[in-house]
């Protein structure tokens, strides 16, 4: 794909508005705890989960809480905050992880809100902090297209990162893992990191996909859990115990082929998408451009006003797809991707494409075998796991393995299917049902 | 070509919405205006990206693939029939009786299984599938010329309907339609699908000592003349339009291998299948056919069509990487097991694909199953580790 981002650091102005959004925590049904007006600070618990009060978010900036957009059934979808001009910050205390106990530290996390930030197999939502996972797993390099590059983000921040690392390692009694890309991995603060494990990764995407590392590693069975973190919060957890502070500043990627300069741009969580992207975009009479928050095969669709994700590294822009296509199904079509070779895209290996948001195609039964695997590196099946979903049969999907996978792991075989079949949709709703059976 | 697209999207669509005067036809509506263009449609949820391929690109392939045994059915159809009355003839008027013979024959398939599949998608109001636009070129080429017209229409039908269309659609069928197209006529109307496929009825004489038997029904009778191997091979041969030549065949199967369209893994080992089977019987050979070299299973009758075209149909076949090769292997065996032993029935390649086709979820359940235990075993594993 067009728009890798150039390894350059700028930083993005301060946005009037930050947002938390709670429909990127899936499963949450969010309570709130201030009030409209409201003076925060970064550090502020501003609602917590009605099925886990442990588990509390807070503000990323400080400022005062303005603005609450609901949605259909009154579902809360943004919790706005007008920012003060500078931050301050709610002191949490600085502490070495190492000396504290494992409540110590948890209790440390949740009080922050950065709990949120770690993340459980099965069923792929937030970690429950009651539980003991038997690991801990770290991805510490990201496959997905256009991808941020984690050793460009992490340069600087290695002691932060180190420090989180510590932190991780009291909340189990197992191993943390941290995997790395065997090839490209090469800052010391990856391969030199202590108390942990690694583990050398290399192959195309999802290798990068903590869930098919996990398989690899240490495989969740029934009964098991384990939980995972992002690079980027790693680095805010460390922040946390040496500064005694949250600070929701990160690195984001802004990429994609309607962007001018690609770059990496310092900007913090609920950051408004127009403050990143200013006028980086390029803008056609009839190409409108698409905005997503993370990578274009499991990001969330954005607009300009619309705000950073909680879980996002990167900030894509492609151009929509809505334009209709004379024989578009039998042309040769020399600027489209595809993984068959009944394009001519697989003669030019290395040729980067422009590619759109158009579906191509009506979705169909399942007809096609065997594609979903060529791009699931995971000993399970993906069209039986499918099936079983589909029909809702809890056994098979068990048996299958659904405890394993997240719907990002499957976002390839959803980019591949001929029968354009919403896959990763299917697999949240059988994640889902096992999960409402269960608890 | 904007021009056109902008038409029918602001004059003709709007009387096929919702509202309009003919809201119920819009499904077929909607197959004419997405065969003329990729409609402008984005994706709303998961990934925001799809690749370039769907289902009409992978059925047109076919297609393609099919267009080497095609075009020389036609031209062999021809040959054939000016072999047999003994006139010597120009290629080209060769290739124009074959048109004249082949087309009306596509032309009907084509029209009464499409009817059958708008008049399902219109009354159960799901977008009209493409597979037929593959089985409606497969049925032609898998019958014998002679054919009468009305019966490639019932047998379409027949096809489409209790194939297809009663279990839900493309997709969701056991049996490959195609194949059932021909197992009907086989069984309704044995006389015209096995044996002497080219005795015509009508005026022409035939030249002394012509006989119209394909090679498999020499076999089985054991009398008459082999055609020699390289006539087998090009198909320079009587038999069902599409099948006598394994090397036009074989060309399609290259642009099906290439493309990824079709299963290598299937059609590999089918032939496989074929040859340890004639390998065997060469063996224990009792008679003249089961002394026939075994790669000559391969270029008789409808081996090779059935193997490239027909035993990698995905909806019909085994759907696991490694039961693809156990009902592969089991195709060709049957289909020489059929033809050798079974003197009714001198081809045995329909039979053994839709005998397979009916077993091939017998043999995905058990590769289902052994990844299923490997997963409990694995399971058993890490708890023995923790304990200790």
């Amino acid at each position: 794909m067009q728009g890798a981002a150039e390894k350059i650091l700028n930083s993005s102005p301060r946005s009037a508005k930050y947002s938390v959004c709670p429909p990127d925590f899936h499963g949450l049904t969010p309570k709130m705890l201030v009030k409209e007006g409201e003076k925060v600070k970064a550090g502020t618990p501003l609602f917590f989960d009605k099925y886990n009060e442990k588990i509390i978010f807070t503000a990323p900036v400080s400022g005062t809480f303005s603005d609450l957009v609901r949605g259909e059934k009154r579902r809360i979808l943004r919790v706005t905050i007008d920012a003060d001009a500078a931050d301050e910050y709610v002191d949490f205390g600085a502490a070495d992880p190492l000396s504290l106990s494992r409540e110590k530290v948890a209790g440390k996390i949740l009080e922050s809100g950065l709990w949120p930030a770690i993340r459980q197999r099965p069923y792929s939502v937030i970690a429950n902090p009651e539980d003991k996972p038997k690991a801990i797993f770290v991805s510490a390099f990201d496959s997905a297209p256009l991808a941020a590059d984690l050793d460009f983000i992490i340069k600087g921040q290695e002691n932060e990162f180190q420090t989180g690392l510590n932190a991780l390692s009291r909340l189990t009694d197992g191993d943390v893992h941290l995997s790395v890309h065997s090839k490209t991995t090469a800052n010391p603060g990856f391969l030199n990191a202590k108390n942990v494990k690694i583990h050398h990764f290399e192959g195309p995407h999802p290798a990068g996909n903590v869930g098919i590392q996990i398989h690899h590693i240490d495989p969740v069975d029934k009964g098991d859990i384990v939980w995972y973190v992002g690079v980027q919060h790693i680095i805010m957890i460390g922040r946390l115990f040496e500064k005694g502070i949250y600070d929701a500043s990160k690195i984001v990627a802004l990429t994609g082929s309607e962007v001018l300069n690609p770059r990496y741009y310092r900007a913090t969580d609920g950051a408004k998408v127009s403050d990143i992207v200013q006028k980086n975009v390029r803008l056609e009479e009839d190409v409108q451009p698409r905005y997503i928050s993370g990578d274009v095969l499991t990001g969330c669709q954005v607009n300009t006003n619309d705000f950073l994700r909680f879980y996002s590294n990167q900030i894509t822009v492609i151009p929509e797809g809505d334009k209709p296509e004379m024989f578009g199904w039998i042309m040769p079509n020399f600027d489209k991707f595809s993984l068959s070779r009944s394009f001519p895209a697989f003669l030019m290996p290395g040729k980067k494409f422009r590619l759109n948001t158009n579906i191509r195609g009506g979705e169909r039964p399942f007809v096609v075998t065997g594609v979903y695997e060529k791009v699931l590196p995971m000993e399970i099946m993906p069209m039986q796991l499918l099936k079983s979903i589909m029909i809702n049969d809890i056994d098979m999907m068990e048996k299958l393995g659904i405890y394993e996978i997240a719907p990002e792991d499957f976002a390839l075989c959803e980019y591949v299917c001929p029968s354009k079949i919403e896959i990763q949709e299917t697999i949240r709703e059988g994640l889902d049902l096992v999960r409402r059976e269960f608890s | 070509m904007k021009a056109l697209i902008n038409f029918v999207e602001t004059k003709v669509k709007p009387n096929f919405e919702k509202g309009g005067r003919f809201e119920k036809f819009h499904r077929t509506f909607e197959a004419f205006e997405t065969f003329l263009y990729v409609k402008g449609d984005v994706t709303h949820r998961g990934s925001h990206i799809r690749d370039a391929i769907d289902m009409k690109r992978t059925m047109v392939y076919v297609i393609i693939a099919l267009i080497p045994p095609l075009l020389f059915g036609i031209w062999n159809v021809g040959f054939q029939h000016f072999k047999a009355t003994g006139e010597e003839v120009a290629f080209i008027d060769q290739v124009l009786f074959g048109l004249i013979k082949v087309l009306p024959i596509i032309v009907v398939s084509y029209v009464s299984g499409l009817a059958v599949e708008f008049i399902f998608a219109t009354s159960r109001d799901h977008e009209v599938n493409e597979g037929f636009l593959v089985s409606g070129m497969l049925i032609p080429l898998v019958i014998p010329v002679t054919t009468p017209l009305w019966m490639v229409a019932l047998a379409t039908i027949f096809a489409v309907i209790i194939g297809k269309e009663v279990f839900g659609g493309t997709g969701m069928n056991i049996l490959n339609p195609a194949l059932l197209a021909r197992a009907f006529l086989f069984f309704a109307y044995p006389s015209y699908l096995s044996g002497e496929v080219w005795v015509y009825e009508g005026a022409e004489q035939f030249i002394d000592g012509f006989s119209g038997a394909t090679g498999l029904a020499v076999m089985a009778a054991g009398e008459g003349t082999m055609p020699s191997d390289f006539d087998l091979f090009f198909g320079f041969i009587p038999g069902s339009i599409g099948e006598t030549s394994t090397f036009a065949i074989l060309l399609g199967a290259i642009v099906l291998v290439a493309t990824g369209i079709g299963s290598f893994r299937i059609m590999a080992s089918v032939f496989l299948g074929g040859l340890l089977m004639g390998a065997i019987f060469n063996l224990f050979a009792v008679n003249e056919f089961m002394a026939m070299p075994a790669y000559r299973h391969l270029i008789l009758g409808g081996f090779a069509f059935g193997a490239v075209y027909m035993a990698t149909d995905p909806v019909s076949a085994s759907q696991t990487g490694v039961g693809k090769y156990i009902y592969g292997l089991l195709i060709g065996i049957i289909t020489v097991l059929i033809r050798v032993v079974n003197p009714a029935y001198p081809e045995g390649m329909m039979l053994a694909i839709l005998f397979m086709n009916v077993f091939a979820p017998l043999i995905d359940h058990y590769i289902v199953e052994a990844n299923i235990k490997k997963r409990i075993k694995r399971m058993k594993k890490v708890r023995v580790q923790t304990q200790a």
